[in-house]
C-alpha cells in the first residue's frame, strides 16, 4: 500500500494549486440550484408559521386560503398528522434518559417556537400560495414564552409540559472527580469565567429548498434537496413517512453552502415528500430569508462556566467546563449532541492532567439549534483560549508564554489525553512561533505600550489562539460509545471504463469544497492519468448508494481514505490481469506512469486503458477474476484528525466611539498535507469571516416575547468584504498517521480559531481600562459601554 | 419577498403624478427608484393599492448650474450625483455624501428626491440637505411651492410634500468654499448609520444629524454654541439637546448622545474627511 | 426589454420582481436570491452596464431597458476575464453568490478600471459571500484589473 509521499512528486497534481473543474459551470450560471429546477407541473408550498414563542394552537381555520385562485390544497397539522410514520428524526440520543419531545413537521396542538409551522398551503404558483398563507386564520392561545437559559432551568414555565422539565439531559465527563477537586483545591491560580455563546444564523447564501417529483408509478419519489446529507435525508425520509428507503431516491443539485444548516431533516423536506405523494405531482417550496432565519436551525447557543487551576508557574493542573447549552424548542438531527462536540476538547491544545466537563441541554421557546460550523468545538476553543489569556494576566506572563509553558510538545505525539481521546500529532510551539514571526508580535506589543503611555484614544489589541481541533468524523466505535445512532464511515468506488476513462464514486456530498477538483487529483496521480480523464459523482443515492455525506471536515480524512485504498484495490485487480496479459510474476512488474510494465525489459508494457479494456471484453483473464475493472471500499478511521494552528489578530480599539477595526490578521494552520493548496486556503478564510464577524457582527436576537428580531440580513449582520483586511496565511506540515494520505480536515479549523483570536484581541486592547470580558459580538455599543463602566468603577484612566 | 398585488400606472411627467395622485389618493404611492419603497412591500410591511412610477419622467434628472445655486432634479440618481463635477465643485458633501449611500448596486437606481421624500431620519442625504441650507421644490395642483429643507422634515417618515404633491427638484446653494465635514459610524459599510453628522461652515456654520431624532435634524444647541463662539469640542457636548435619539440594536440613547457628541466634534474638526 | 442581446415582451403581474422575471419567465436561472432585504447582492444582474439588485427592481421598471444577467457575460467555453480571474484566484466556493459578485465586479471595474484593494473591497460592500472569505475574490478582480501586476 502507497501512501502519500511516494507519488511522483513531478509528474502529480497532488499539492499543486489545481484549478477547480466545479468553477465554469458556477461560474456562468450554467449550474443548477434546487430552484433552479425547472420542473413541469410542480406546485409551490407556502407555511403559515406561528408568530408567538409559544402558543396553544386552538383552530386552524383555512377556509378562505382554500377559496383562493391557484390554490390546490390546505392544511393544518391534524389535517396531516397521519402522513408520519414517526416524528421528526434524532439521531443523537445522547443518554437513554433524554427527554425527547415529539415533534412533527406540522405542529398540532401547541406552536412552540416563533417559525413553527402550524398549517401549509399548496398552490399552483408561489404566488398563490403566498396570497393564500396570508389568508389563513389560526386561533392561537399564547402562553409564556421561555427565552433565557437560567430562567428556562428553573422550570417555572414549561416548554413542554409532558416533560416535567425542560432539561433535556445532564452528560457528564470525569475520569477523575476527586483528583479534579484536589487540583483546585491547591491551586495557586484559578481562573473561572464565564462567556456567552450567542445564537447565530449559520446563513448559507442559498436558501433551503426541496422539490419532490413522485415517479409515474409504484409510489417511487425522487427528492430533491439543497442538503449536505443526501444519504442521511434518505433514510430518514423513508422512516418518518414509514414508506420503503428503496422507493426513495435523493439528490443535492448545486447547493450554495451548508456550514451544518443543512445538515438536518427538515420539515419541509418531510412535507413536500409526503404531499408529492399524497397529490401526485411533484411539490416544491423554497425558503425566503426571514422564513428561514426562524426555520432553519441555529448555531451556538450556550453559557460557558470555565475553569483552570494551575501552579505558580502557569502550568494548568486541571480544567473544569460546565455549559448550559440552548436546545432550542425541539431537538432536530443532532442538536443534543452539539455541546459533546466540543466536550473532548475544552483543555485545548494544553497538556492537561484532570479534566471535568460537564453538560446541561435546556429546552427553550427558539428555534432549535444544531451544527454550524465547527459545532461544539468553536464553543470549546473560544472558553479554553479565552481562559488562556485570563491566566497570563493572572500569572504576569505574555499570552504567548503561557500557551508554550502548557502546550503539549512535538514528542508527545500520539497523545492521549485526561478526556480519553488520543490526538494523533502535532508540532503546537512551531506554529505559535511562526504566527508570531509573521504578525511582528514583539514590534506589536512596542506599539501597544506606546499608545498605552500617551493615553491614546484608539487603543491597540492583540489576541491569540492556539487551537486544536478534532474532526474527520468519527470512528464508529466512538460514535456508539456516545449514543450516536449512525457511523462515521466513508465510502468511494472506483472504476477504470472500457475505454480508460475513470469514474469515481464517493459518498461525500460537496456544497462547495471543491471535492469533484480534489477526488480527481487523488485519483489521477494514482492511477496515473489526466484528472481530466477522471469523473467524479456524488449527492445522488441511485448513483452513490452508499455514504454519510459532508460535514465534520470529514470528506478528505475519511471520504478521500476511501477513495484512496479503493484505488489501491483497482490497481491491485489490474496488476494481476497484467501480470497474466505480460506472462509475468505480480511482483516483477511496476506500475509507473498509468502503466505497467516488466521490471528489466522496459518494451513489455501494458497502459491501464488496455488492461480495463481486457477486463472489459474478458477474453483472457485469469481464473477467478471477474470482468470489470472497479473497486469498492468503504472506510471506518481508527481515530479522529487534529489540525492545529495560532491565529493572530491584531485590533485597534476607537475608545471614543467604541468601534474596532481589524487592523491584521494571520494564520498558522496546520492539517496535514494537501492535496489542494488553494482550495485548504479558501477553507481557512472562509472559515476566519466567518470566526470574526461572531466575535464582531453577528446575533440572533430575541425580544423578551420570543420572537426573533434580525430576521433579515439587514439586521442580522454577515459582513461583507469591506469589513476585513487581507489574512496573511501559512502553514506547517504535521502528517496525520491515522490515513495513508497523513491529511486531516480544515473546512472549519479558521472559524474555530478565529473568534477567540478577534476577542482576546479586543480584551487585550481594553485591559488597561481593567476590562476582562465583553459579550460577543463586541459591537461599539457594548464596547463603549465596557469602558463608561470601567470608568465609572476607577479602572484605569 | 412577493409584495401584496397592486396596480401600476406610469407618469410621463411630475404634472400627470400629480393628476395620478389626486385620482388615487392614500392608496397610491410613488415610485422612483425603488429602494425605499420596494424593500417594504416585499416584506407585506407596505401594500399601496397602486404604484405611480415615475421612473420615466426624464427631466427630472439633471444636475444644473442655476447661478447662485446647483438644480438637482429629484429622480437624479445617488450614482449621478456622486460623480458630478458640478456638485464635487460647488457643494461637495452633497457628492460625498451620496457616494455613501447604501451600495454601488443602490446608488445606481436609488435617487436623491427618493430619499427626501421617504424622510427616514437614519438617511444620509437628507442630513445633508439639512446642512447645506437647501430648499425643496414641489409640484401640486395648484403650482409649484418652494419648502426650505428645515420646514421640509416634520415628523418620522413624514414631509411637509401633500399627498398629492410630487417633489421636482432640490436647490442647494453654491458653497464652494465653505468647510465641510461628514462622519457616519456604521457596522458593515452597506448599513445605515448608527449616527451620522453633516457640517457645513460657511459663515455660520450648520451641523445636521442622521439617526438622532425622529425626523432627519439639525443639531440647533450646536449651531448655538459655535455661533456663541464656543470651541468644537465644546460645543459638540450639546449635540443632543432637546432631541429623541432612537434606541435599538445599535445603540441605546445614551450611546447614540455620546456618539453624535464625538462625530460632531469629528465633523467640525475634520474638513471635507469620510466618516 | 432586451436580455443578453435577445429582446423579450411578456405581460406581467406588477409585482412581479425583475429578477423572478428573468429566473421564471425568460427561464435565466443563473441570477440567484439569497435574502428579501436588499442585502446580499447575489440577484446583482447589468441594467444599460451598470450594476442593479433585481430583486430590488420590478421587471415592468425595466421596460426598454438593456438587461445582461451571468449567462450574457461568458459562457462555458469563452468565460469573461473577471469570470477567468475568479477560477485563476478560486474566487467561489458553493457559486451561489457568484453571478452576482462577478457582475457587480465587471460594474466595478466600468466605472474604475484600477482599483486599489481598498476601492475593491468596498465597491462590493453590497455583496455578501459566505464561502470564500473575500480574500480570493478581491485578489481576482485586482487581477481582471492588472493582470501583469498580480501575483498568485
Amino acid at each position: 500500500m502507497s501512501t502519500i509521499d511516494e507519488l511522483p512528486a513531478s509528474t502529480g497534481v497532488v499539492g499543486t494549486r489545481l484549478k477547480r473543474r466545479e468553477d465554469p459551470a458556477l461560474l456562468t450560471g450554467e449550474a443548477r440550484f434546487v430552484d433552479d429546477l425547472d420542473v413541469a407541473g410542480a406546485l409551490h408550498v407556502a407555511i403559515v408559521r406561528s408568530p408567538y414563542a409559544h402558543a396553544r394552537i386552538r383552530a386552524v381555520d383555512l377556509s378562505i386560503a382554500a377559496e383562493l385562485p391557484g390554490v390546490v390544497a390546505a392544511f393544518s397539522g391534524a389535517d396531516l398528522r397521519d402522513e408520519w410514520a414517526g416524528p421528526m428524526p434524532t439521531a443523537w440520543v445522547v443518554t437513554p434518559d433524554m427527554r425527547n419531545p415529539t415533534h412533527l413537521p406540522v405542529a398540532v396542538d401547541t406552536a412552540c417556537y416563533a417559525g413553527d409551522a402550524v398549517a401549509v398551503v399548496v398552490g399552483e404558483s408561489a404566488f398563490a400560495a403566498k396570497d393564500a398563507a396570508d389568508a389563513v386564520v389560526v386561533d392561537y392561545e399564547p402562553l409564556p414564552a421561555v427565552i433565557d437559559l437560567e430562567a428556562a432551568l428553573s422550570d417555572r414555565v414549561l416548554v413542554h409540559e409532558e416533560l416535567g422539565t425542560n432539561v433535556s439531559y445532564t452528560w457528564e465527563l470525569t475520569p477523575d472527580p476527586e483528583g479534579v477537586e484536589r487540583a483546585f483545591a491547591s491551586a495557586v491560580h484559578h481562573v473561572k469565567e464565564r462567556f456567552i455563546q450567542q445564537r447565530l444564523l449559520p446563513s448559507p447564501m442559498e436558501p433551503r429548498g426541496v422539490c419532490v417529483v413522485p415517479q409515474p408509478y409504484g409510489g417511487d419519489v425522487t427528492v430533491y434537496s439543497a442538503t449536505q446529507v443526501p444519504h442521511i435525508l434518505k433514510i430518514m425520509v423513508g422512516l418518518t413517512l414509514g414508506i420503503p428507503e428503496h422507493s426513495i431516491r435523493v439528490i443535492a443539485p448545486s447547493v450554495g453552502g451548508g456550514f451544518g444548516a443543512k445538515l438536518d431533516v427538515y420539515a419541509e423536506e418531510l412535507l413536500c415528500t409526503a404531499l408529492a405523494r399524497r397529490l401526485g405531482r411533484p411539490v416544491r417550496w423554497t425558503e425566503e430569508r426571514s422564513e428561514g432565519a426562524q426555520a432553519t436551525i441555529h448555531g451556538r447557543g450556550q453559557i460557558q462556566d470555565i475553569e483552570l487551576a494551575a501552579d505558580a508557574d502557569g502550568r494548568i493542573t486541571a480544567v473544569r467546563a460546565r455549559i448550559m447549552a440552548d436546545m432550542g424548542a425541539y431537538l432536530q438531527l443532532i442538536t443534543a449532541g452539539i455541546p459533546l462536540l466540543g466536550a473532548f476538547v475544552y483543555h485545548g491544545s494544553y497538556d492537561v492532567p484532570l479534566y471535568s466537563f460537564h453538560c446541561t441541554g435546556v429546552f427553550t421557546t427558539k428555534t432549535p439549534t444544531d451544527a454550524y460550523r465547527g459545532a461544539g468545538r468553536p464553543e470549546a476553543t473560544y472558553a479554553i483560549e479565552r481562559a488562556m489569556d485570563a491566566l497570563a494576566r493572572k500569572v504576569g506572563v505574555d499570552p504567548a508564554e503561557v500557551r508554550h509553558r502548557n502546550f503539549i510538545k512535538a514528542d508527545q505525539f500520539p497523545y492521549t489525553s485526561a478526556a480519553g481521546l488520543t490526538f494523533d500529532s502535532g508540532d503546537y510551539d512551531t506554529a505559535l512561533e511562526r504566527a508570531l514571526e509573521l504578525a511582528n508580535y514583539p514590534d506589536l506589543r512596542l506599539e501597544q505600550q506606546a499608545r498605552r503611555e500617551r493615553n491614546d484614544p484608539v487603543q491597540l489589541g492583540i489576541g491569540l489562539s492556539s487551537y486544536v481541533e478534532m474532526c474527520g468524523l468519527a470512528p464508529s466505535r466512538v460514535l456508539a460509545s456516545l449514543n450516536y445512532t449512525a457511523g462515521g464511515w466513508e465510502s468511494a468506488t472506483v472504476r477504470v471504463l472500457p475505454t480508460g476513462k475513470v469514474q469515481v464514486v464517493t459518498g461525500t456530498s460537496p456544497h462547495g469544497q471543491g471535492h469533484e477538483t480534489s477526488w480527481s487529483m487523488i485519483v489521477a496521480d494514482k492511477l496515473g492519468v489526466s484528472p481530466d480523464d477522471v469523473q467524479v459523482l456524488h449527492s445522488d443515492t441511485a448513483i452513490s448508494p452508499h455514504g454519510l455525506d459532508t460535514y465534520g471536515s470529514r470528506s478528505l480524512s475519511v471520504g478521500g481514505t476511501a477513495l484512496w485504498l479503493a484505488t489501491d484495490k483497482v490497481i491491485a485487480k489490474a496488476r494481476t490481469i497484467a501480470a497474466h496479459l505480460l506472462e509475468a510474476a505480480e511482483d516483477d512488474l511496476d506500475f509507473a506512469g498509468g502503466a505497467f510494465s516488466v521490471r528489466g525489459t522496459p518494451t513489455a508494457s501494458l497502459p491501464l486503458a488496455a488492461v480495463a479494456f481486457e477486463a472489459f471484453t474478458a477474453h483472457n483473464l485469469p481464473d477467478g477474476v471477474e470482468p470489470t475493472l472497479e473497486a469498492s471500499m468503504t472506510w471506518d478511521p481508527p481515530n479522529f484528525v487534529f489540525p492545529f494552528g495560532t491565529h493572530v489578530a491584531v485590533v485597534e480599539i476607537d475608545t471614543d466611539t467604541g468601534a474596532t477595526r481589524l487592523r491584521r490578521y494571520v494564520a498558522v494552520d496546520d492539517c496535514g498535507n494537501q492535496v489542494n493548496p488553494l482550495i485548504v486556503e479558501g477553507q481557512i478564510h472562509g472559515g476566519i469571516v466567518q470566526g470574526i464577524a461572531q466575535a464582531l457582527f453577528e446575533e440572533a436576537v430575541y425580544d423578551p416575547d420570543g420572537n426573533l428580531v434580525t430576521t433579515t440580513l439587514a439586521d442580522y449582520l454577515v459582513p461583507s468584504a469591506a469589513e476585513f483586511p487581507g489574512f496573511t496565511l501559512d502553514h506547517t506540515v504535521t502528517p496525520s498517521p491515522t490515513n495513508p494520505m497523513g491529511v486531516k480536515g480544515i473546512g472549519e479549523a479558521g472559524t474555530i480559531a478565529a473568534t477567540p483570536a478577534v476577542m482576546n484581541a479586543v480584551v487585550d486592547a481594553l485591559s488597561p481600562y481593567g476590562i476582562r470580558d465583553i459579550d460577543m459580538p463586541a459591537s461599539p455599543w457594548r464596547v463603549w459601554q465596557a469602558v463608561q463602566a470601567a470608568r465609572a468603577t476607577g479602572g484605569a484612566r | 419577498m412577493i409584495p401584496a398585488p397592486f396596480d401600476y400606472v406610469e407618469a410621463g411627467s411630475a404634472d400627470e403624478a400629480v393628476a395620478l395622485l389626486g385620482r388615487y389618493g392614500e392608496d397610491a404611492k410613488l415610485l422612483a427608484g425603488g429602494h425605499s419603497l420596494l424593500p417594504l412591500m416585499k416584506l407585506r410591511l407596505a401594500s399601496p393599492a397602486v404604484l405611480i412610477d415615475l421612473g420615466r419622467v426624464r427631466d427630472l434628472s439633471f444636475v444644473r448650474d442655476a447661478g447662485d445655486h446647483v438644480a438637482i432634479g429629484a429622480l437624479t440618481r445617488h450614482r449621478d450625483v456622486e460623480t458630478s463635477a458640478l456638485l464635487r465643485s460647488e457643494a461637495p458633501l452633497l457628492a460625498h455624501v451620496a457616494g455613501q449611500v447604501g451600495d454601488p448596486q443602490v446608488r445606481h437606481r436609488g435617487t436623491i428626491g427618493g430619499s427626501l421624500a421617504h424622510g427616514d431620519p437614519a438617511s444620509d442625504l437628507p442630513a445633508a440637505a439639512l446642512a447645506l441650507g437647501a430648499t425643496l421644490v414641489a409640484r401640486g395642483p395648484s403650482g409649484e411651492r418652494r419648502i426650505t429643507a428645515d420646514d421640509f422634515f416634520r415628523d418620522f417618515l413624514e414631509t411637509a410634500l401633500a399627498p398629492d404633491e410630487v417633489l421636482t427638484e432640490l436647490r442647494v446653494p453654491k458653497q464652494a468654499r465653505a468647510a465641510w465635514g461628514w462622519q457616519k459610524l456604521t457596522r458593515r459599510a452597506q448599513d445605515w448609520a448608527i449616527v451620522g453628522v453633516a457640517s457645513v461652515r460657511n459663515g455660520t456654520t450648520r451641523v445636521a444629524l442622521v439617526n438622532m431624532h425622529t425626523s432627519p435634524v439639525r443639531a440647533r444647541a450646536v449651531e448655538e454654541a459655535l455661533a456663541g463662539g464656543a470651541p468644537a469640542a465644546e460645543a459638540a457636548r450639546r449635540a443632543a439637546e432637546g432631541l429623541s435619539p432612537p434606541s435599538d440594536l445599535n445603540g441605546d440613547v445614551a450611546y447614540r448622545t455620546h456618539l453624535a457628541e464625538v462625530l460632531v466634534t469629528r465633523a467640525l474638526t475634520t474638513p471635507g474627511a469620510r466618516g | 426589454m432586451t436580455v443578453n442581446g435577445t429582446a423579450y415582451e411578456h405581460e406581467v403581474e406588477p409585482r412581479l420582481l425583475l429578477v423572478d422575471y428573468l429566473r421564471r419567465v425568460v427561464g435565466l436561472t443563473g441570477t440567484n436570491v439569497g435574502c428579501d432585504s436588499s442585502s446580499c447582492g447575489a440577484c446583482t444582474v447589468l441594467v444599460d452596464g451598470e450594476s442593479v439588485k433585481a430583486c430590488t427592481m420590478l421587471a415592468v421598471q425595466a421596460r426598454g431597458r438593456s438587461v445582461t444577467t451571468i449567462e450574457g457575460l461568458g459562457s462555458l467555453g469563452a468565460l469573461h476575464p473577471v469570470q477567468a480571474a475568479f477560477q485563476d484566484h478560486h474566487g467561489l466556493q458553493c457559486g451561489f453568490c457568484t453571478p452576482g459578485m462577478v457582475l457587480a465586479a465587471v460594474s466595478l471595474l466600468a466605472e474604475n478600471p484600477h482599483p486599489t484593494e481598498e476601492e475593491v473591497r468596498l465597491g462590493l460592500e453590497g455583496n455578501l459571500c459566505r464561502c470564500t472569505g473575500y480574500q480570493n475574490i478581491v485578489k481576482a478582480v485586482l487581477a481582471a484589473a492588472r493582470p501583469a501586476e498580480v501575483t498568485a
